[in-house]
């Protein structure tokens, strides 16, 4: 569905002496097949949004190549804005107009007719849950209610394909459990393929088949989440043990599963080893401690977050990022985009 | 045809918004008249000093090109709400002739426009304009190409500034040199000949000479001045506004 070779995009930034070219996205490559629930992450000035808005042609790559659901976003704008629903992160309804009558004028725009968007556009509101919101203003709705309805803009085409940008920044938690739940069934009822940007980790973790992480406007890693935690860190697995004359033996047990890729270490009455895959690992582990005769207290096993995996890739965690591109200059707004092009 | 047709759900949404929050209507409305009900009377006669004998019927054509003027200036603030909300960004990413989402906005600022335009002449009959109905219709044709020119700039400045902080004083500063040598409130010629040879150089004097003339039924030379700059000012308005909408078009 997403085939993109090289992307870069650059602009420029400052003025007179201090003026400088910046690359917010340099040499992005991006495969999506169809049918596929990618996250896009990354902190925030890593070039998730400029790499989107390159795909859905809102924006031309200053080089590279993008094909969209098999059309090229240069050469064949027209078919690919056809193809996509896209879902930006400031909504793209009015506040001061009716929910009802936005949705309809959008569908109108994609050449469908005043019926068809009126049925489609009722059953995505049921669909969505907002049933009886037809008339409402999108300002008297609440934040979960206005990100549905924002949804249901870009799904009023039928696209087989959905690109979301930061779909539940800003939610409270229900109205975010809610929503993964709708971004969810939007594969498993309609087959459609999703690209979402997200600064979340639970997010991209809940959501996607395939995490491709980003960062200062390059690709540095792209699997499942799984993969992605195995390879870099595997998982902890922490036991508490009851006697504390055991612990040499729980030890000596725990290395022997852990590759000898590190010592577990001890503290206290716990001891902690890192292990590849602990759901292979751990049941076999059990049954070695029984036989040596070591009692335990408990057993814990975390596994490693997608802010482990970031750490490993970039060499910070996603926290420190996140303020270092404060420092740095934050993404560059469309503002400062559009200048850069005119 | 898919033009038309675009353009058109871009003017009927627009126009449903302008209906539910008439206000901007209003206020632009609201100059015009106040001119003319309190700066009106105070030509009276003083316009037979500059050789005019009905103070309306001078008046009345200005007033008209300066509605058109300013009030068309302030199209691009709505844009600039709706660019914030993303509803620019959500247009553009449907196939829709981006041209066709500048004229659908441009139909209704020059729909509003020809209200108001109306209302004006039609006030103006009341207080005692004597005018041709052909030369009016035709003056507040001209009313509306340079009404055209100043909604589609606006349109084109509120998307490249995207801020009203920016875009306020920037349309003050244009306005003020506008406003005082178009010869509006009192015509050029009464002044010295140095204003008057600097008021050549604003193509909207022209215009305001043109409306003038089609009104009194006086109109020579002035009036094909005044129509060809209405008219380029109009093209190239409309060229830079499209440009604007085309602009990171990928």
């Amino acid at each position: 569905m997403i085939h993109a070779r090289g992307l870069v995009q650059t602009f420029q930034t400052g003025k007179g002496k201090r003026k400088s070219e910046v690359r917010a996205v340099d040499g992005v490559d991006l495969d999506v097949a169809e049918g596929e629930v990618v996250g896009f992450l990354g902190p925030n000035g890593a070039g998730k949004t400029t790499t989107l808005r390159m795909l859905t042609t809102l924006l031309r790559p200053t080089a590279g190549t993008a094909t969209v659901a098999g059309y090229d976003v240069v050469r064949q704008s027209q078919d690919v804005r056809r193809s996509i629903g896209y879902v930006s992160q400031a909504g793209g309804t009015f506040s001061g107009a009716r929910a009802g009558d936005e949705v309809m004028d959008h569908g109108m725009l994609y050449g469908r007719s005043r019926a068809e968007v009126q049925r489609r556009g009722h059953e995505l509101f049921d669909q969505f849950q907002l049933d009886g919101l037809w008339d409402r203003m999108p300002k008297n709705m609440s934040g979960g209610q206005k990100r549905r309805l924002d949804i249901v803009m870009g799904l009023i085409h039928e696209p087989t394909l959905v690109f979301l940008d930061e779909p539940t920044t800003g939610l409270d938690p229900q109205a975010r459990a809610n929503l993964w739940q709708h971004i969810a069934e939007l594969r498993t009822r309609r087959g459609a393929t999703v690209f979402l940007t997200t600064h979340y980790l639970d997010e991209a973790d809940v959501l996607s088949d395939r995490i491709v992480i980003i960062d200062r406007g390059r690709i540095v890693a792209s699997d499942t989440a799984d993969n992605l935690k195995a390879q870099v860190s595997g998982d902890l697995v922490d036991l508490e043990i009851l006697d504390p004359r055991q612990l040499g033996v729980a030890a000596e047990r725990v290395a022997a599963v852990t590759d000898g890729r590190a010592r577990p270490e001890v503290d206290g009455s716990h001891v902690r080893g890192r292990v590849p895959r602990a759901g292979r690992v751990v049941p076999s582990l059990l049954r070695d401690l029984t036989t040596a005769g070591v009692t335990l207290e408990s057993i814990e096993v975390i596994r490693p977050t997608l802010d482990d995996v970031f750490l490993s890739l970039t060499g910070r965690s996603l926290r420190d990022a996140q303020d270092a591109s404060a420092d740095d200059g934050p993404e560059p707004t469309d503002h400062e985009l559009e200048g850069a092009l005119t | 045809m898919t033009f038309l047709r675009e353009s058109s759900i871009v003017f009927r949404r627009q126009l449903r918004m302008n209906l539910r929050n008439p206000a901007w209507v209003i206020i632009g409305m609201l100059q015009p008249v106040l001119y003319l009900l309190l700066f009106g009377p105070l030509l009276k006669d003083v316009v037979k000093t500059f050789g005019y004998d009905n103070a309306y019927t001078f008046f009345v054509p200005g007033l008209l090109v300066q509605l058109g003027i300013f009030g068309a200036f302030f199209a691009g603030f709505s844009l600039i709400g709706e660019w914030r909300e993303g509803v620019i960004e959500a247009e553009r990413v449907t196939p829709a002739s981006r041209t066709a989402l500048l004229m659908g906005r441009l139909w209704r600022d020059l729909t509003q426009l020809l209200v108001q335009a109306i209302i004006l002449v039609a006030l103006g009959y009341l207080m005692g304009m004597r005018a041709s109905w052909q030369g009016a219709v035709l003056g507040v044709v001209l009313t509306l190409l340079i009404g055209g020119a100043c909604a589609a700039s606006s349109n084109a400045l509120a998307l490249t500034t995207k801020s009203e902080d920016v875009m306020a004083p920037v349309i003050n500063m244009v306005m003020m040199p506008v406003l005082l040598l178009s010869g509006i409130l009192l015509p050029m010629t009464i002044g010295p000949k140095w204003l008057l040879d600097v008021s050549d150089v604003m193509p909207t004097r022209h215009v305001v000479d043109a409306v003038r003339g089609l009104f009194t039924g006086g109109a020579g030379s002035e009036l094909a001045w005044g129509t060809g700059w209405a008219i380029v000012l109009c093209a190239l308005g409309v060229w830079w506004g499209t440009a604007t909408f085309r602009r990171e078009n990928a």
